[in-house]
């Protein structure tokens, strides 16, 4: 278990727990008993702690969403599937560690399962690149989920990213087209899909495996175009701007859900899903249990249909009546996928 | 005053006064080889310089009119406008900086979508405005560019997009984002349905509007010198700390790294596109009338 690491507007818990901390440490020590007022600090802790969660900032929250502690898709994995295989490399290029890919199975089905993964130390954040895929982490998704569909797999997807990773190499191997290819292959692919931002929803390279038959946001979790940081220093003209950007963006699980952008919002442990990981995990694995007895048995044609619809119904905007301007999506829904 | 202003009036002097604006703006210096050009003579050569044959940013009207033939053109998909669901604003709202948009541009969005011909061949063309707003993908340009898409299949005709955008449209925030899915959806729709699909990318083409139809072409054409990619080069630069090399993002480091199939030269962008197409529809130009439907 890592050590606590408490966010800046955490400080007033994080005194309590000290104080709580070096009262047990006291009376492991002798014989004074002061589980009376353990018991009393422990009541107030989570008293104020419900206060500060209950009252977050957008801002705050993305830290939440960002917390070192916070649990990544391998603890999700562990605390959830069976008989867990990773299957590594795109077959082309490498093997990219910052999304990982696998088999394994939910409640004894059989999934693909595919998950950013940003590093824990130093050491493995460099490893996995900060969970910054490159074009061949796509591209290796991309092999899993084209396998999930040959072999009738639902695919599980967990969404923690800041972005695709922005540097030349990725440029090279042309970042934007493995991207853009997985939300292709995604909008039709002929299996069911469920996908999970679990903390950082970050722009394309979250999008890139976040097209799916239903999206769920954990609730400290957060999704947006551009990071607020990013968006601060385009638009507020200051990357310390964020908080304000963070705000604009509308980024939280609960906007997001309003909006239609996504199905469901899980609900996290008090403080945080990096408060009580398993616990967590058990929310998550029980909502993707029954979502997939949904899932699985609606038949696939209808499956796309329905993904494809939704997937048209993303958007914001008015229209006068025009000449010539007829509603096209409507008319398509779900005649298309004749045996493709 | 003197006589001559007595003699004129104020009317005359005031045309004069509006007059004088119009010079700023008739010689226009070429960014590259500093050649001093007439703008009339810059329309006829679609914006890229007679002198060094660099290509300027061509608005989506002015591209689209010389694309596709003269007669049987129709914009479609009008009225379309974009809403602020977010309430959006940095220094300015959103919505301000649409009327702007909209005022400066006399379009109503970034994209464009016309029905036409190319030589006779009926396709469904779009293009992206990038004076609207940096041509930003927000959810009128993904609802428009899903409609060309639904044009296309209805009239079983190739579709053919002109990209130049910044991205997504942040001020949409996630809704901009999700429009990179509706779009790449509705191409495999296309796609499906065997239609041919001609991603032209122009300068400049980056993040969620390259990262998804605009590298999903059957064929990816470039313009010369054009700037494509995911990230933009200063982000990439204040990532991995080190210059970047040079023409990295431009048109032909893109052919030299495979991402497109090939540069063409504006001016020739018509007869190389229907080439193009021709095969990939197996289309024969009938001499005299074109055959029906």
């Amino acid at each position: 278990m890592t050590a606590p690491s408490y966010l800046d507007f955490e400080r007033p818990i994080a005194d309590l727990e000290k104080k709580i901390e070096e009262l047990r440490y006291v009376t492991g020590g002798s014989d004074i008993n002061l589980g009376e007022e353990i018991h009393q600090l422990e009541a107030k802790n989570r008293q104020l702690t419900e206060q500060i969660f209950a009252n977050l900032e957008p801002w705050q929250i993305a830290q939440v969403a960002r917390h070192p502690n916070r649990p990544y898709a391998l603890d999700y994995i562990t605390a959830m599937f069976t008989e867990w295989d990773e299957l590594h490399g795109d077959r082309h290029f490498a093997d990219d560690p910052a999304l990982v890919c696998g088999v394994a199975r939910l409640d004894g089905r059989a999934v693909a399962v595919i998950g950013h993964q940003k590093g824990r130390d130093t050491k493995e954040r460099v490893y996995r690149n900060f969970g910054s895929a490159r074009p061949e982490g796509y591209r290796k998704a991309l092999r899993v989920m084209k396998l999930a569909e040959k072999f009738h797999l639902p695919v599980i997807t967990l969404i923690d990213t800041a972005g695709a990773y922005a540097g030349i190499s990725a440029e090279e191997r042309n970042q934007s087209e493995a991207i853009a290819r997985n939300l292709y292959e995604l909008s039709r692919l002929r299996t069911p899909v469920i996908a999970a931002v679990v903390g950082e929803g970050g722009s394309g390279g979250a999008l890139a495996v976040g097209v799916a038959d239903r999206v769920l946001m954990l609730q400290y979790a957060i999704y947006s175009v551009i990071s607020p940081e990013g968006c601060a220093s385009i638009l507020f003209k200051k990357a310390d701007r964020a908080p304000e950007a963070a705000a604009a963006m509308r980024i939280t699980a609960p906007d997001l859900l309003e909006f239609g952008l996504v199905d469901e919002v899980l609900p996290e442990p008090l403080g945080g899903a990096h408060r009580d990981p398993a616990a967590m995990a058990v929310v998550l694995k029980a909502r993707l249990v029954t979502l997939l007895a949904e899932l699985t048995a609606t038949e696939p044609t209808q499956l796309l249909a329905k993904r494809y619809d939704r997937l048209m119904a993303y958007g914001a905007f008015t229209e006068k009546p025009g000449p010539a301007s007829g509603r096209g999506a409507k008319g398509h829904g779900g005649v298309a996928a004749s045996a493709g | 005053m003197s006589w001559l202003d007595k003699i004129s009036g104020s009317r005359l002097l005031s045309e004069g006064a509006r007059r004088k604006s119009v010079p700023e703006g008739l010689w226009i210096k070429c960014s590259n080889c500093q050649s001093v050009l007439y703008r009339a003579e810059l329309e006829r050569t679609l914006q890229v310089c007679p002198k060094c044959g660099t290509h300027r940013v061509i608005g989506a009207r002015a591209r689209l009119e010389h694309f596709l033939d003269p007669e049987g053109r129709e914009e479609i998909a009008t009225g379309i406008r974009a809403t602020d669901p977010l309430k959006f604003k940095d220094s300015r709202k959103y919505t301000e900086r649409l009327e702007e948009a909209r005022r400066d541009t006399d379009e109503e969005s970034a994209l464009v979508v016309m029905l036409g011909q190319l030589r006779s061949l009926p396709l469904v063309a779009v293009a992206f405005e990038f004076s609207f707003m940096g041509g930003s993908m927000g959810s009128v340009v993904g609802e428009k560019f899903v409609r060309a898409v639904n044009a296309a299949i209805d009239g079983g005709k190739p579709l053919v997009c002109f990209s130049a955008s910044g991205g997504a449209r942040m001020q949409e925030s996630l809704f901009s984002l999700m429009q990179m899915a509706k779009t790449s959806a509705a191409l495999a729709r296309l796609a499906e349905r065997g239609l041919p699909y001609i991603s032209v990318l122009t300068h400049p083409t980056m993040g969620g509007v390259s990262a998804s139809l605009a590298m999903l072409g059957d064929i990816n054409i470039a313009e010369p010198n054009a700037l494509v990619g995911f990230a933009g080069p200063r982000v990439i630069e204040q990532t991995v700390r080190q210059k970047l090399p040079e023409g990295f993002q431009r048109a032909e480091f893109l052919l030299e790294k495979g991402a497109i199939d090939m540069i063409v030269d504006r001016r020739e962008m018509r007869d190389r596109i229907y080439r193009l197409l021709t095969m990939l529809t197996h289309y024969e130009a009938a001499p005299v009338s074109k055959p029906a439907a």
